[in-house]
């Protein structure tokens, strides 16, 4: 609480002073409160000489198990995920309902945002390019993860009398488990994760977004707008008021359009910058294995450049965070796995595509120019790998990047909010306190500094899936099951494909 | 064999047009009318998550109001006119829905109205009548 009020002291006080004040003064008040939660989240337990966070090892160890456990359904399910997106089961009588395809766009440019620009440079800043080949097991791994949690999420989904769907991990936690005669328990956790991700949205789905849009805005304005962080916040901030308060529904629907554009573009630029340094690729792959094996210059050595590839992994593409299972819930199916099989491919297109070809434009660029990027860091440094090659591409980027932070934080205030209303109930007044909130939050984030912004983001984050992970090991043999069944009636011709 | 007639419905006039040339048609053969309203829509879009929340109230909705607005008012004077009349409203690309339309009720014969589009807009997102004409198996009657 006296936090709270040295943050509102300091904000009242420094509004007097100079613009630039402003950015420090905040700073400076929400550094401790980062650090503190962070200590608290991240609590380390030393595993030869390294510093392991428990909470990483908790999803890699579920990650694991699932992927063993679902019989490499990462592997198997594969090829089914993409007849189910393109439709070839889809029945004719579910014409005009929520398709396969949809539900993974949305899923999916919730996930592709600023993690798969600026944190993988994160991640091979601090676990150099050993991390990238971490990145990509644990991105494999996450498939897993992702398809327990989204079967979950449409089977246990609640349809409303008006015929809207709410669904996601906190109605799995409370039904699954009271189902297995832990009622209490199922309360508990449901609220439990209700509360990690209403809160959790303001970081991951929320700051970090707006805070690494503005770096890069002001990265390419050449510094214009330095201490004016306030200033691009509130616009921001405005924007997404207008979205998800004033229900502008046309700047979301052109923003949702044009992502999925900007992606396909974004990795067709970075191919190219890829191949333009096509002499430098062996070298580049080389270093990301021996890497991962050796952590050559790395704190912690190979286990370092693990426990960070895992970390930025999860933050990329949200496998065991259960975001993803909100979105899925909304599909009509009377076959909750093929949700769970469509799922799969969000971790794949995520990390496994778009983070490596983000991390192999900055190992190539590092191999050819060791100190290409000086100091810069996150998408700053992601940028200067690709002014390299071409000098225009900075302002593209930034257009990019804004827009993926944009969708990213549009689809976050709905798995927040999703998450409020679980707990406060469908009330239209507490939905706009929430939302209100949100926007606060997202002016917030371009004022404070990445580091304070990272710890915090990832600390709520990594929060919410232990109470996840946890309920998707009890409810894992209630998939495996139904994921047994619906492969075999595959198997037996029962479910047929239409076209 | 009974004939069977579809006629595309959207509200405009030049529906309007098609569904009285095809009564006509109707009375002279003696066919039964399928009424068709189609809803366009991709399953390959973009939506928000709020979108694909509200998807099914709104899908019902669509429905609804195109059966209350185009459909029904048509019914009662058709009937009064002694034909046989069916009515359907679908989700889906115009032109190729009214071809499986056509399959599953078994049509021999497709009316639609022409909606008149300047031929920059046809160039871009092509005319539906242009394509049912193109790939329909059974005859099309596109009214002016």
């Amino acid at each position: 609480m006296k936090r709270i009020f040295y943050m509102f002291a300091v904000l009242v006080s420094s509004i007097s002073s100079a613009q630039a004040g402003i950015d420090d003064a905040i700073n400076t008040a929400t550094a401790p409160i980062a650090t503190l939660i962070g200590q608290i989240v991240f609590f380390k337990i030393p595993v030869f000489g390294v510093q392991l966070p428990v909470v990483v090892l908790w999803l890699v160890v579920g990650a694991v198990f699932f992927t063993f456990y679902m019989g490499f359904i990462n592997l198997r399910g594969f090829k089914h995920a993409i007849e189910l997106v393109r439709g070839d089961y889809a029945d004719p009588d579910s014409h005009g309902e929520v398709s396969h395809f949809q539900a993974l766009a949305t899923a999916v440019s919730g996930t592709v945002g600023i993690g798969n620009i600026g944190g993988v440079a994160v991640a091979v800043t601090v676990g150099g390019p050993g991390a990238t080949f971490w990145l990509i097991v644990a991105g494999f791994l996450g498939m897993s993860t992702k398809f327990v949690e989204c079967t979950l999420g449409v089977k246990y989904r609640k349809e409303f009398e008006d015929g809207h769907v709410s669904g996601g991990p906190m109605y799995y936690l409370r039904q699954g488990f009271s189902e297995r005669g832990m009622e209490g328990f199922g309360k508990f956790m449901g609220t439990f994760y209700a509360i990690g991700i209403f809160i959790g949205a303001l970081g991951i789905g929320n700051m970090f977004q707006s805070n690494q849009a503005y770096v890069q805005l002001n990265n390419v304005s050449g510094g214009a707008l330095d201490g004016l962080g306030w200033l691009v916040g509130l616009v921001l901030a405005g924007v997404v008021f207008s979205v998800i308060i004033g229900g502008i529904k046309s700047i979301a629907r052109v923003t949702e359009k044009i992502v999925p554009f900007m992606a396909v573009f974004y990795c067709l630029f970075a191919i190219i910058v890829i191949l333009m340094n096509a002499g430098t690729i062996p070298q580049a792959i080389a270093n990301i294995f021996t890497g991962a094996f050796t952590g050559e210059g790395v704190a912690g050595g190979a286990l370092g450049a693990m426990i960070i590839g895992f970390q930025r992994a999860v933050f990329s593409n949200e496998a065991g965070i259960g975001s993803a299972s909100i979105a899925h819930s909304a599909v009509k199916t009377d076959e909750p796995v093929t949700e769970g099989i469509v799922s799969l491919l969000e971790p794949f297109i995520d990390t496994i595509v778009i983070c490596t070809i983000t991390a192999l434009v900055i190992g190539t660029a590092q191999v050819a120019a060791p100190d290409f990027a000086g100091d810069a860091q996150g998408v700053a440094m992601t940028s200067a790998a690709f002014e390299r090659e071409f000098s225009w591409f900075p302002i593209p980027l930034a257009f990019a990047a804004l827009l993926f932070a944009f969708s990213t934080m549009i689809s976050w205030s709905y798995y927040g909010l999703k998450g409020w209303t679980y707990l406060f109930g469908e009330g239209e007044r507490g939905q706009t306190i929430y939302k209100l909130i949100f926007c606060a939050f997202v002016a917030l984030g371009c004022v404070v500094q990445l580091g304070p912004i990272l710890d915090i983001s990832d600390a709520l984050v990594f929060l919410i899936c232990v109470p996840n992970i946890l309920g998707l090991y009890f409810l894992a043999p209630i998939v495996k099951r139904e994921m047994d069944s619906y492969f075999a009636r595959i198997q037996s011709g029962e479910i047929k494909k239409f076209k | 064999m009974s004939n069977k007639i579809l006629v595309a419905l959207d509200g405009s006039d030049g529906s309007k047009r098609a569904l009285s040339a095809a009564v006509a048609h109707a009375k002279l053969t003696s066919s039964a009318l399928v009424l068709a309203y189609v809803i366009d829509w991709s399953p390959y879009s973009f939506h928000t998550p709020q979108e694909l929340e509200e998807r099914h109230q709104r899908r019902e909705s669509e429905i609804q109001r195109a059966n209350d607005s185009i459909l029904t008012p048509e019914i009662a004077a058709l009937k009064a006119d002694g034909l046989n009349v069916e009515t359907v409203v679908h989700h889906g690309k115009i032109a190729e829905t009214l071809l499986e339309l056509g399959e599953q009720y078994g049509v021999t014969q497709i009316y639609i109205g022409r909606r008149g589009e300047s031929r920059i807009h046809a160039m871009i997102f092509g005319s539906v009548s242009a394509a049912l004409v193109q790939t329909s198996v059974v005859p099309v009657t596109v009214v002016p």
